[in-house]
């Protein structure tokens, strides 16, 4: 296979979705409190009616089954919101619907997001008994006071005694920190992230810290409030020492803010970044069924009350299903796909991709940006950190 | 048609705010000349960008039927002018067409620099000026105070002054009383050969162009022959009228008398502010003093943000054009910004309205080029060019020297920011010429060159002076000084539409200030860029843009999917705003933002 692309016809190649994956996602909209750098759908409840949220998500994978009879499920992912304060049974009950519904791969991986507090942590056994196999927590930081200015509800011993419990509960167990916070230096996040490699993790998302519209640091960042934030110059500097870290202690960036050991890659996740079939069900989920060459999108309420009372009425709780353009296909495709450090089979995204298209790649293949092996296009070492910059110019924006 | 002795002929002359369009409504209202339920504010201002800055552009005029004390009937002849200078000629046309001035004053402020200017225009033209204080229900009214300052400053009696709410009433009837008492009569031969003066025309959809003349000598009636007396063009009466300020046909204008005529002139451009019409036969020998064509002053480039809307701005354009010979117009080809029309225009302000206009009435977006003026550049084979272009500018080698216009600026500032204004006019090369003191403020009188004034002087001298100074100039003539054309270069690509011409000795600085605001201005891009300004071939002032080093959304899911494709949707659409040079993108903003000077 040459390394430059003349033009090709956009005729649509048959697609083996299934290499991919499907996966499950389920949405639980409720948090404990609202962290104010978050820009999830959560939402605080001082009572949750536990049974009929149970009740509406069952009826929901019956319909979402009906659409996707055959298909064999690879993946189960509980995100929030805070999933950990879903009681045992309401897990339990999904689950058993979901092995009901579905022929499930003898490997599944089944996901849930948990806070790292004692309280939580008292659920992880009656997850296991459900069915979860690997969990994800949400540890953030490994110093208190930055854990206090993140909002969060734990402290760093607490976090690391649920962290304990995680590990003897569960075979595969992740967790996150958020780096790039107010005041942090360089070296500062160099020791607390090999602090985090030494403990007995196989899977570290490590995000930097986003200033999102709509949250409370998105406020005060807007007023101007929000002091002691890197500049890019650091933030770029944190984030190649994250890379090279990481790598040193044999967790490889397999996704631009994702590290793990070989064999450790959360392949729920993968599913999204390769673009495979989704379901989303919950409030604000989303979802991808590809049906032969054409792709839906689908988007749940993002209202949790409105979603409920859709369901408990035999509505159908979500927007107008919509119908993915190949240009859609294709954007989404990318944006996506070249996150991964494996990039995007040439096979999958040549076919989509116009004369334009092709050149804006070959010209930053040229820079050194992209690199276009025999099958896949990826994005080199120096692209990584500008892959956004990199994406418009590849779809012209 | 009226006896010469019942009819008053005036203006109002008055700063932007003081109030003249609510006084002129208010004597339209109390005379009945228009019913209450008829009233809308500002009656006179037609235009929307008028009426939202309180300003007039286009002269016009009301003719109102008053009953005096005295028991007679006259007839008032209102010709409301464009306050601003841009306008003085057509001022100046207005003024002779009238024999006297209302000179309204706001109470609560006091005289500003262009009330000074266009009082000066209406004692120019012999007018008797009444002097009115306005906004005297509010509480910060200080009508003794401003009524010395009036004496002090413009040097007119005003210890009669009328003192007047526009907004209550209050002094209405006064002032009526006023212009018919103070005021003289006009002159005119009803017997003499026509001579009527052109004092403004307009395009209208229905009646072609408006020509709106005052009547010096004859009578002018419907199916009259006449003869513009400078473009030497005839035309057939269709049809004649007054103002009430609505049109209403009438069977003859005589001497004194104020109205329009049309006749089927298919274009404005046609019809010269200032020009005389006579009948074509047996007409006037001499034409009336004082015409002069009206000379672009400020030239810009204006471009389509969206390139495909070429053929619409030039529709646009051709349209505004139709009704304002004051405005020209050719194409201008820009290596940055594609095809669009170099423009001229009257001063700034003309050149906000009509750039206003275009984006709002037409719905384009335009990127607006730096405002230059008109250089004259003499080459060393004795030719002459005008250069209304930076870009135009010939070689060097074959120049031999360049004069640039200059005027003569009037300001008057409370004393407190007195320094800052000095410090201003010194800083874009000013040459003060007076300065004198009325109260608790300052005039100051600067010969200025009018390309240090063109683009943000304005802008500037309101900031320093927190919105209290006012301003005015007029142009005073041509003089040689030691300029240069500066280009800008970014990644080592000559960026044409912020060339500019500047004094050499300021060329460093203003050379350093632009390479710092294009480096924020301009994104950071995967490489580093450098921007340059340079003279002929040598780089004065560079600044280094360093490369973008991280972009990264950090957290991306199954749910983040559509967000990031409409993000990027948008982006695509917002590409359009950015102009391509070589490898590197420019927001348009940064055409006009770069060349605004901080001091």
């Amino acid at each position: 296979m040459p390394t430059r692309f003349g033009s090709l016809s956009r005729a649509v190649l048959p697609e083996n979705w299934q290499q991919s994956g499907f996966g499950l996602y389920i949405h639980w909209p409720f948090c404990a409190a609202k962290c104010p750098y978050c820009d999830f759908n959560s939402h605080v409840s001082a009572r949750i009616d536990q049974s009929r949220w149970r009740d509406a998500y069952i009826r929901e994978i019956a319909r979402a089954a009906e659409l996707t009879e055959g298909r064999v499920l690879s993946t189960v992912f509980f995100g929030g919101g805070t999933p950990s304060l879903m009681d045992g049974e309401t897990v339990q009950a999904i689950l058993d619907e979901v092995r009901r519904s579905w022929p499930v791969s003898n490997d599944i991986e089944i996901t849930l997001e948990a806070n790292p507090t004692s309280v939580d942590a008292a659920r992880f056994g009656a997850y296991r008994e459900a069915g979860v196999n690997r969990l994800s927590m949400g540890i953030q930081a490994l110093n208190n006071d930055d854990l206090r200015l993140l909002g969060r509800l734990h402290s760093v011993e607490e976090a690391f005694s649920a962290f304990k419990i995680a590990r003897a509960t569960f075979s595969r167990v992740s967790f996150d920190l958020i780096y790039a916070r107010q005041n942090q230096t360089l070296a500062d996040w160099g020791s607390e992230l090999r602090r985090a490699l030494d403990l007995a993790v196989d899977h570290l998302s490590l995000y930097q810290l986003t200033i999102e519209e709509g949250t409370a640091f998105g406020d005060r960042y807007s007023a101007g409030k929000l002091r002691g934030l890197p500049n890019d110059d650091l933030a770029a500097d944190m984030f190649e020492a994250t890379q090279r870290i990481t790598e040193s202690y044999g967790f490889h960036a397999y996704e631009t803010s994702n590290h793990a050991r070989s064999g450790e890659e959360s392949r729920h996740n993968l599913i999204y970044w390769r673009y495979g079939d989704y379901l989303g069900i919950g409030p604000g989920a989303h979802g991808r069924l590809s049906f032969g060459p054409t792709r839906q999108a689908t988007e749940a309420f993002r209202e949790p009350g409105k979603w409920l009372a859709a369901v408990s009425e035999h509505r159908r709780p979500e927007h107008p299903v919509q119908h993915l353009s190949q240009d859609d296909i294709l954007a989404e495709m990318l944006l996506m796909g070249l996150r991964l450090r494996e990039g995007v089979p040439v096979a999958r995204y040549l076919p989509l991709a116009n004369e334009e298209i092709i050149n804006n790649i070959n010209e930053l293949v040229e820079d050194g940006l992209l690199v276009l092996a025999a099958e896949t296009l990826t994005v080199s070492d120096e692209g990584r950190p500008l892959l956004n910059t990199i994406l418009r110019k590849i779809l012209g924006a | 048609m009226t006896d010469l002795a019942h009819i008053r002929n005036f203006s109002i002359v008055a700063h932007i705010d003081h109030g003249k369009s609510t006084l002129a409504d208010r004597l339209i209202q109390s005379t009945g000349t228009v019913q209450d339920r008829d009233m809308k504010e500002q009656l006179l201002d037609a235009m929307d960008i008028e009426r939202e800055r309180g300003i007039t552009i286009k002269a016009n005029t009301v003719r109102i039927d008053y009953v005096a004390e005295n028991g007679e009937k006259y007839v008032l002849n209102l010709i409301d002018t464009p306050g601003h200078v841009d306008f003085a000629y057509e001022v100046s046309r207005s003024m002779r067409a009238v024999e006297g001035s209302l000179l309204v004053v706001d109470s609560t402020q006091g005289v500003e620099a262009q009330t000074l200017a266009n009082v000066y225009q209406a004692i120019d033209a012999d007018h008797e000026i009444v002097p009115v204080l306005n906004k005297i229900d509010l509480p910060a009214s200080d009508c003794d105070r401003v009524a010395e300052q009036i004496e002090d400053v413009i040097g007119i009696e005003a210890t009669d002054a009328i003192r007047v709410s526009a907004k209550t009433g209050v002094g209405i009837r006064e002032t009526l009383e006023a212009i018919v008492q103070k005021l003289p009569a006009p002159t005119g031969e009803r017997e003499a050969p026509l001579k009527a003066m052109l004092v403004d025309s307009w395009y209208d959809a229905y009646l072609g162009v408006v020509v709106l003349v005052r009547i010096m000598d004859g009578v002018l009636k419907k199916g009259d022959k006449i003869k513009m007396m400078q473009t030497g063009a005839a035309y057939g009466v269709d049809r004649i009228g007054v103002f009430r300020p609505a049109m209403q046909v009438v069977e003859e204008l005589g001497p004194g008398e104020i109205g329009f005529l049309t006749a089927s002139i298919k274009q404005v451009r046609d019809t010269k502010v200032g020009d005389t019409i006579t009948h074509e036969k047996k007409g006037a020998e001499k034409p009336l003093p004082g015409f002069k064509p009206s000379i672009p002053v400020v030239f810009c480039g204006l471009f389509p943000v969206d390139s495909a809307e070429f053929e619409d701005l030039r529709d646009a354009i051709e349209k505004l054009a139709l009704n304002d010979a004051s405005f020209s117009f050719e194409m201008e080809t820009s290596a940055a910004l594609g095809f669009g029309f170099r423009c001229g225009f009257l001063g700034l302000l003309h050149l906000e309205v009509i750039r206003d206009r275009i984006e709002r009435e037409y719905d384009i977006e335009l990127i607006t080029t730096a405002p230059s003026v008109v250089y004259h550049v003499y080459m060393r084979d004795g030719s002459k060019i005008d250069l209304h272009n930076p870009a135009d500018m010939p070689d060097l080698t074959h120049v031999d020297h360049i004069e640039e216009p200059r005027i003569k600026a009037t300001i008057l500032v409370p004393d407190e920011f007195l320094g800052d204004v000095l410090k201003l006019c010194q800083d874009r090369r000013g040459i003060q010429q007076d300065l004198t003191y009325a109260g608790s403020r300052a005039m100051v009188v600067y010969d200025l060159p009018l390309n240090e004034v063109v683009f943000d002087f304005y802008d500037r001298l309101k900031s320093v002076t927190k919105g209290y100074a006012s301003f005015d100039y007029h142009l005073t003539g041509y003089r040689q000084d030691n300029l240069v054309k500066m280009q800008i270069l970014v990644n080592d690509e000559p960026v044409d539409a912020l060339s500019m011409m500047v004094h050499r000795e300021r060329a460093e600085m203003r050379g350093r200030a632009m390479c710092e605001k294009l480096k924020d201005l301009i994104p950071r891009h995967m490489f580093k860029i450098p921007i340059q300004a340079a003279i002929g071939g040598k780089v004065i002032a560079r600044e280094t843009l360093s490369a973008l080093r991280k972009d990264v959304t950090a957290k991306c899911y199954g749910g983040d999917a559509t967000r990031k494709r409409k993000l990027l949707d948008k982006q695509k659409a917002g590409k359009k705003k950015m102009r391509q040079f070589g490898k590197v993108e420019i927001p348009q903003e940064a055409f006009i933002s770069a060349l605004k000077m901080d001091n």
